[in-house]
């Protein structure tokens, strides 16, 4: 059980942590990167199941239904978009080294 | 099925770790690909230690609705073209955003439904046994922290999801580029002031459905009208404030469901997102409030300068030879390129110039293409090598020895306007020096102005020649042209 200064810790710790992530990041990564925190907090679908594994009328089933729903797609879309993105950046290793002119 | 509450707990702890982790490997090119993969699986072990918590009911319903979207996001992620990528980040931040609206409609209507059955002076603020993973959260009521928290999470979640929604339809085209009209900041300031209020009043225990419907539907109706007047050019910066802000509201509603996982998660991308939107507007010389609130492109036209001269053509085969002769190539590519899907055409035009020892380098502004980093995405899917792409403040000074700046759908970025003409809308943005190389050469659909609706007076200068065409046809030209040359 989280009592409210616990909690306040954790809110305060995770704030910097995610400040000192994204201080020393080059330019080249700010769009993936934005896409990848994107990712992150997909961490909803979590808290959507719960919300509907709680559910006891039918109108509440229907609000978890949907935010599941969403949360899933901010989970499965931010991660497909995020490795397509870093796909890339990959893949143009090699060509750097072989010079490639004809 | 009951598995023991420690196993779990360190589920989500690994979790949280593991987006830490992986965030911390995406903000380095060697080891951002990694990256994504720890997330990936930091987030696949919450969602099955979710499924397996006691007393979750409708387990069914849960996996068929994960399955649903998981698939449908899979399928439209995996299809759309690279140049689409910031609309779908939009598209998948509002659908988080919606989620954790959902969170909190959820919680407080079953709270709102548990104030009309139980007698209000029955409950203690906050009981000791109060623990969502115990099942008792459908019945306790909230703490009052639970609630205000709850309450401004789904506050920011509803206008992260609506206002997310409407920059994708923005930037997708479906939507026109901008809606303005007489009084739009009051009364975009009325509605948030309204929503707020029945927020504050939903917050102090006053849960009644009728009220929660209203909250809902003015923080949506906040979203939208916060987002339509804003202008094309400036949609990375809103799409990474709601990106932040949908952070922000899972932290909170985490806070309500008591899942540290959350809290943790969502805090980090509000704090991680905030500094990028702050990284962004700098990088455009400008603040998120002037973004937000200043209606950008609004004076364009009238108020600025009139631009003497006339644009001036030139041929490709003349382009080419310009180019095959010069010494020094900077290539500017802009969105344009990229809509036209010519980076790769441009790339082997660049190839050929670099085999004919002409030095080329590519030159990219901080806001190129859509979002910060967009446009060396994209030349990195061209095959492009790092080495040749060149920030800003690098190649700036490199202007005056280069003999041919090639510009290449970019406008807003290498207007000489934004420096000269103070009541130009883009005034102050710090620009790429396109104008003082030796000779400039502009591919361009047509005469018309840029995605900001702004003249560009580099068009009209002396040393420019305008290369009319779509910017796959025009590289595809200027390749052949080259070729002819050795033949």
């Amino acid at each position: 059980m989280l009592d409210g200064f616990l909690a306040l810790y954790i809110f305060m710790l995770a704030a910097f942590t995610g400040y000192e992530i994204i201080a020393r990041v080059p330019v080249i990564l700010h769009t993936p990167l934005m896409s990848g925190s994107n990712f992150i907090h997909g961490i909803v679908l979590v808290g959507a199941m719960i919300a509907l594994g709680h559910a006891r009328t039918p109108f509440e089933m229907a609000i978890g239904f949907i935010g599941v729903l969403l949360g899933a797609g901010n989970a499965a879309g931010g991660y497909v978009v995020t490795e397509r993105m870093l796909e890339m950046f990959k893949s143009s290793k090699p060509r750097q080294g072989s010079g490639e002119s004809k | 099925m009951a598995w023991p509450q420690t196993l779990i707990d360190a589920c989500y702890f690994i979790a949280a770790l593991l987006f830490i982790l992986g965030l911390r490997r995406m903000s380095s090119p060697r080891t951002a690909r990694g990256g994504i993969v720890w997330a990936g699986f930091g987030m696949l072990l919450a969602v099955v230690a979710t499924l397996l918590l006691p007393d979750m009911e409708h387990r069914g319903l849960i996996i068929a609705a994960v399955l649903i979207g998981v698939a449908a996001a899979w399928w439209s992620g995996r299809r759309v073209a690279m140049t689409a990528m910031p609309q779908m980040v939009a598209l998948y931040n509002g659908m988080g955003g919606g989620a954790a609206a959902a969170i909190g409609a959820s919680e407080l209507i079953g709270h709102a439904q548990n104030f009309a059955i139980a007698a209000p002076n029955t409950f203690p603020l906050m009981p000791e046994s109060w623990s969502p993973l115990h099942g008792a959260i459908a019945v306790a009521p909230l703490s009052p922290v639970a609630l205000v928290l709850g309450v401004l999470g789904a506050l920011i979640g509803s206008v992260s999801f609506s206002g997310s929604l409407i920059a994708f339809a923005k930037l997708q085209g479906w939507l026109d580029r901008r809606f303005v009209f007489p009084g739009q900041q009051v009364v975009n300031l009325l509605v948030l002031a309204a929503a707020a209020g029945i927020g504050v009043w939903l917050a102090t225990g006053h849960l009644a459905i009728a009220l929660i419907c209203a909250f809902f539907v003015l923080a949506l109706l906040f979203g939208v009208l916060m987002t339509l007047p804003i202008g094309g050019a400036d949609m990375p910066v809103v799409i990474s404030l709601y990106n932040a802000f949908t952070g922000l509201a899972v932290a909170f509603e985490g806070y309500v469901l008591q899942n540290e996982a959350m809290i943790i998660a969502g805090m980090v991308v509000g704090a991680a997102g905030t500094l990028l939107t702050q990284l962004m507007a700098k990088a455009m010389n400008r603040s998120i409030g002037n973004v937000l609130f200043g209606n950008f492109g609004a004076a364009s036209g009238a108020s600025a300068q009139a631009i003497g001269g006339s644009q001036k053509p030139i041929e490709a085969a003349d382009a080419a030879v310009m180019m095959a002769y010069a010494e020094r190539v900077v290539i500017v590519p802009g969105y344009g390129m990229a809509v036209a899907q010519a980076q790769h055409k441009v790339w082997e035009f660049a190839q050929q110039l670099i085999a004919r020892g002409v030095k080329v380098k590519f030159a990219i502004h901080p806001v190129a293409g859509r979002m910060p980093g967009h446009m060396n995405v994209l030349l990195a899917e061209a095959g492009v090598p790092y080495d040749l792409i060149v920030d800003m403040e690098d190649i700036n000074p490199e202007f005056p020895v280069t003999d041919v700046a090639l510009v290449i759908g970019a406008n807003d970025v290498v207007n000489p306007m934004a420096k000269t003409d103070p009541a130009s809308p883009i005034y102050g943005m710090p620009i790429l020096d396109v104008a003082d190389a030796k000779h400039v050469i502009v591919v361009k659909r047509g005469k018309g102005t840029g995605f900001a609706g702004i003249e560009n007076a580099l068009f009209y200068a002396d040393n420019t020649r305008m290369l009319y065409g779509d910017g796959q046809a025009a590289a595809g030209q200027l390749v052949s042209e080259l070729k002819s040359l050795d033949a």
